[in-house]
């Protein structure tokens, strides 16, 4: 089958599609999107967690066919310059995780990423406070990491939280 | 708001980006946006899918298989079996004794039967589906005592099959068996008559003896990166193959002959890495990949599932464990016997070196005068078991923790200060006769780790019905009725870098050239970043010593010399070691260079140089020369100074066969643990509050990454202590997936504060110890005590089942 869809900005359609795939599959193996990633397939780690229509979801639980003519934003699109290649910049999120040393191997990250993407701009994004300690943990209960134990990546959901909140009274 | 703090206190750094700073990772910015490309990742417009045919059987006889319906299916390129395997038909990490594909026996439930290449992975698996194989069912060889101790119980691998090891005590199904005599057990090592003599006297001496059968779990790694990658068919015959693993080498050393093929034409490059943990040091897709790429002439790509994950990789060895310690009423101990049994599995993989650790650190860090130690790595029929973080050592680390606190409990002493009153501490001797002569302040870490700070009283919380904070957390099991706090000590002795004898190395290769007018720092080495940060460390090691700020880390791959694995917490020792040692060359030879063109005064030629800030500084005279003129611009044929070194650690020795005596170890490590637990009694849930850790690494390297060691080790050690167990009965994994074997998440984790001590090893590049793996141990243990401390229960299974907290037999 065939299946269109939009990814981070640009409409993109998929061919010969066997209708078993997941979204996941059809975004790394046939879209050349393959930063949201495969730990389990089973809707149980959140490493590939995008956004569809908007709102997190496990793309290996959604079936190819149920992305026609959506909204998909992945790892690849959270940065502030998306398709630019070269030196763009990381979004406020990426730039957090990197300095506080919330990526190890890195491949929970992408789903991380975009969780934490969620929280930031539900809250400090929303005008309101930023997120504590156990807002935090709720938020990314779904999301497995088996290298850091966590607390990085807390620091990094901070650090993200305040600099988005600072960006976003002066802007 | 939150109540709790996260701190990680005083960690230094010194030189910019050099030894001792947090810079950043060099391969962070790919892995936020998606762009690093994991083993997984791997995609060619061509490439084929390949998938693996496993038993359903932990133990069958195969009559034949038929894979001729397989073959006929469209889009289906390759279908291979153990007939078509080129070369030598077993491999291994330490004993050749597991089959590429099965023939004539299966001895593990989803071992690799059969292989398919296909255009689509759907294809394969239907491929999979139409191999027929004629099984003969056998009963399984499960039981892990009766196969180390039973001479009648039925055996794995038959007589003759196997390579043999004496040095071992290798015999039917025991893969090794390693005693250790120490004091009155040593007069007649293998008399049992004596030993229960020499027991009843100790015994009659004891003021307290206390006698615990534990048992650990099958843990599992659960790296969230799957077992992955491509092999790339080549002109000459060979293969390219792009891979997750912890050892390129040695995977090599493997393929090549099962391909039979020359190493140098099977060529492997690291691709990234989702974690690792022991897992990844033996064998997975690797020959597989290779054989139906080298069949097909297509790239073939392979990526395990989730479930196929858990039957793919080796896991933790579960342990059986029966301790008895004897003390004085001062609690000085007097003795300590222990058996061991650790289950290897269907093949050996890493037995005989966790045999090796389990029974030379088996009783742990304590003076005890007369040891007797059996410990055994045996064959079964369950899920093969090799490396996992802190191996060999975790296992024991459970038992003889719970020992020293039941002890402390039946002397009326304070846990820590029975520890104290039995540190082991520099220039100590390890029951193999072994002195440890390096800085061991296990009292020191003690004092401090009992002095951290506590968390906050349940009643002193903001709102102590918050039920974030509670057992059970949202689901709302309590609202704080039945909730005890429990407090817990745990520490751990791990050995660090490879033991007993191994010649370990690492190899480096550095250049330094100038391009575009600013020199240039070019580290190439084949060790795995498995997410540890190797890769950062490599960097600031070759900033530390050439003075440079710009380093470039090429990609690992087996076009340089071995690194040896990145396992035993031994690459910033071994391969910083390297790059330490070809640094200083490569500076040496810029210092001769400065001379022979004249840049070094006359007479001041002994005077002391170094490299900072790009330049070639004399301790007199300061600049000399910078390195953009000294080499001059690389591409205008200017020089490159490129040294290639191998570091060896010192030599180890084997612990001999009869007494366990030797030197076996190359460098030890410590970890202390507090940790603080409410406790649902009438649930058996539990709620770890906080999980403190004292490590002393000798020398902090990168203080955030270290940070990021401790703090992922202690969560490990968590999971075993409270929710990680691979279910096998009758030989068959019963939770093969994330739903039923669960890890801990966000909301199981705890703030975890860190106290880092830096006493040098004088034997190691920058004094450094390993770091990775002594949090592992000890977090186990001083979780476990915690909930007893809690519960008043036994708990002598790790992990604590809920129905252990609430005491009901299921
Ligand atoms: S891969 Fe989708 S939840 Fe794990
Ligand atoms: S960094 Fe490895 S799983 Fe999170």
């Amino acid at each position: 089958m065939r299946v269109s869809f939009n990814v981070n900005g640009e409409d993109v359609t998929a061919d010969n599609v066997w209708p078993g795939e997941s979204l996941l599959y059809v975004l790394r193996e046939r879209l050349g999107l393959p930063g949201s990633k495969n730990a389990c397939e089973q809707g149980e780690c959140g490493s590939c967690t995008v956004y569809f229509d908007g709102v997190t979801a496990c793309s290996c639980m959604i079936a190819a066919g149920q992305a026609e003519g959506r909204e998909v934003r992945t790892v690849e699109g959270l940065a502030e310059e998306p398709g630019k290649g070269g030196d763009r910049t990381l979004s406020t999120v990426q730039e957090a995780f990197v300095e506080a040393g919330a990526v190890q191997c890195g491949f929970c990250t992408p789903g991380l990423l975009v969780q934490t993407d969620d929280l930031i701009e539900r809250t400090v994004g929303a005008g309101r406070a930023a997120p504590d300690d156990s807002e935090i943990r709720e938020a990314l209960a779904g999301n497995l990491c088996r290298c850091t134990g966590y607390e990085k990546i807390i620091d990094a959901v901070h650090l993200a939280a305040e600099r988005r909140a600072a960006a976003g009274s002066t802007s | 708001m939150a109540t709790t703090t996260r701190t990680v206190t005083d960690l230094t750094s010194t030189t910019k980006d050099g030894v001792g700073a947090s810079p950043r990772r060099p391969d962070g910015t790919l892995k936020v946006t998606g762009e690093f490309a994991y083993s997984s990742d791997m995609w060619m417009e061509d490439m084929l899918w390949g998938a693996t045919l496993r038993s359903p059987h932990p133990h069958a006889r195969i009559h034949g298989i038929d894979v001729t319906e397989a073959l006929r299916l469209p889009g289906v390129y390759a279908v291979l079996t153990h007939e078509d395997v080129p070369g030598e038909k077993r491999y291994g990490l330490e004993y050749q004794d597991q089959p590429v594909l099965a023939f004539d026996k299966v001895r593990y439930k989803g071992e690799a039967v059969a292989i398919v290449a296909a255009d689509h992975p759907e294809t394969a698996r239907r491929a999979l589906e139409r191999i027929e194989v004629d099984y003969e069912v056998l009963p399984p060889v499960s039981d892990s005592r009766r196969a180390a101790l039973d001479p009648e119980y039925p055996l794995v691998h038959e007589k003759g099959e196997l390579p043999e090891h004496p040095e071992y005590n290798q015999s039917g199904n025991r893969v090794r068996y390693q005693p250790i005599r120490t004091g009155a057990f040593a007069e007649s090592p293998s008399s049992q008559e004596a030993h229960r003599e020499a027991l009843e006297r100790l015994r009659a001496e004891a003021d307290a003896v206390v006698t615990t059968e534990y048992e650990v779990g099958m843990q599992d790694q659960a790296f969230l990166g799957p077992e992955s990658g491509m092999a790339i068919p080549a002109e000459d015959g060979g293969v390219d193959l792009y891979v997750a693993t912890q050892w390129l080498h040695v995977d090599q050393r493997q393929i090549a002959p099962a391909l039979g093929l020359p190493q140098e034409k099977v060529r492997l490059t690291l691709a990234g890495v989702g974690g690792a943990f022991g897992a990844r040091e033996d064998l997975s897709m690797q020959i597989h990949a290779c054989m139906l790429a080298l069949r097909t002439g297509k790239p073939v790509k392979f990526v395990y599932n989730r479930e196929e994950s858990f039957y793919g990789h080796v896991h933790r060895h579960p342990a059986k464990m029966r301790y008895e310690h004897g003390a004085k009423a001062d609690g000085t101990l007097l003795y300590a016997t222990l058996e061991i049994i650790v289950d290897g599995g269907a093949y050996a993989s890493a037995t005989p070196a966790v045999v090796g650790v389990a029974s030379s650190l088996g009783i742990g860090p304590y003076e005890v005068p007369n040891v007797l130690v059996d410990a055994y790595g045996v064959y079964t029929t369950n899920p093969p078991c090799g490396a996992m973080r802190g191996f060999g050592a975790v296992q024991a680390c459970f038992g003889y923790e719970s020992q020293m606190d039941r002890l402390a409990k039946e002397l009326g002493m304070h846990p820590v200060d029975l520890r104290l009153k039995n540190a082991m501490a520099q220039g100590s001797r390890i029951i193999t006769g072994q002195e440890i002569d390096m800085p061991l302040p296990m009292a020191e870490m003690l004092e401090r780790c009992r002095d951290l700070p506590m968390p906050v009283e349940r009643t002193e919380l903001e709102d102590p019905s918050d039920q974030r904070t509670l057992p059970g957390g949202v689901a709302g099991t309590t609202r704080g009725e039945g909730v005890v706090r429990g407090v817990g000590y745990g520490l751990g002795l791990k050995n660090l870098c490879f033991s007993e004898g191994f010649d370990d190395y690492s190899t480096a290769r550095v250049r330094l050239e100038v391009v575009a007018g600013e020199p240039v720092v070019l580290v190439h080495t084949a060790a795995a970043e498995v997410g540890q940060g190797l890769v950062t460390i490599k960097g600031q090691i070759a900033r530390t010593e050439l003075g440079v700020e710009k380093v470039v880390i090429a990609p690992s791959d087996t076009q340089v010399g071995s690194a040896g694995s990145s396992s035993a917490s031994r690459q910033s020792y071994m391969t910083g070691g390297a790059v330490r040692t070809a640094c200083a060359s490569v500076r040496a030879e810029v210092f001769e260079l400065a001379r022979r063109k004249g840049f070094v005064p006359q007479g001041r030629e002994d005077v002391e140089l170094a490299l900072e800030g790009g330049k070639v500084v004399s301790a007199v005279d300061g600049v000399l020369v910078s390195l953009a003129e000294l080499l001059g611009e690389s591409a205008e044929n200017g020089t490159v100074v490129e040294r290639t070194r191998e570091y060896h650690h010192r030599p180890t020795e084997m612990i001999d066969p009869e007494l366990g005596q030797g030197s076996s170890h190359t460098q030890f490590g410590m970890c202390v643990h507090r940790a603080v637990v409410d406790v649902d009694v009438e649930l058996g849930l539990v709620k770890v509050v906080a999980l403190d850790a004292v490590q002393d690494v000798g020398k902090v390297m990168h203080p955030q990454q270290l940070a990021g060691q401790i703090q992922g080790g202690s969560t490990q050690g968590l999971g075993l202590a409270l929710m990680e167990e691979i279910q096998v009965k009758d030989s068959e994994i019963r939770n093969p997936s994330f739903t039923d074997y669960l890890i801990p998440t966000i909301l199981d984790t705890p703030p975890m504060r860190i106290d880092v001590l830096e006493h040098p090893d004088p034997h190691s590049p920058y004094g450094l110890r390993g770091a990775g793996e002594p949090p592992t141990l000890s977090s186990t243990p001083a979780i476990v005590a915690a909930v007893r401390d809690a519960t008043g229960r036994p708990l002598t299974h790790a992990p604590v089942r809920p129905e252990d907290i609430v005491g009901i037999d299921l």
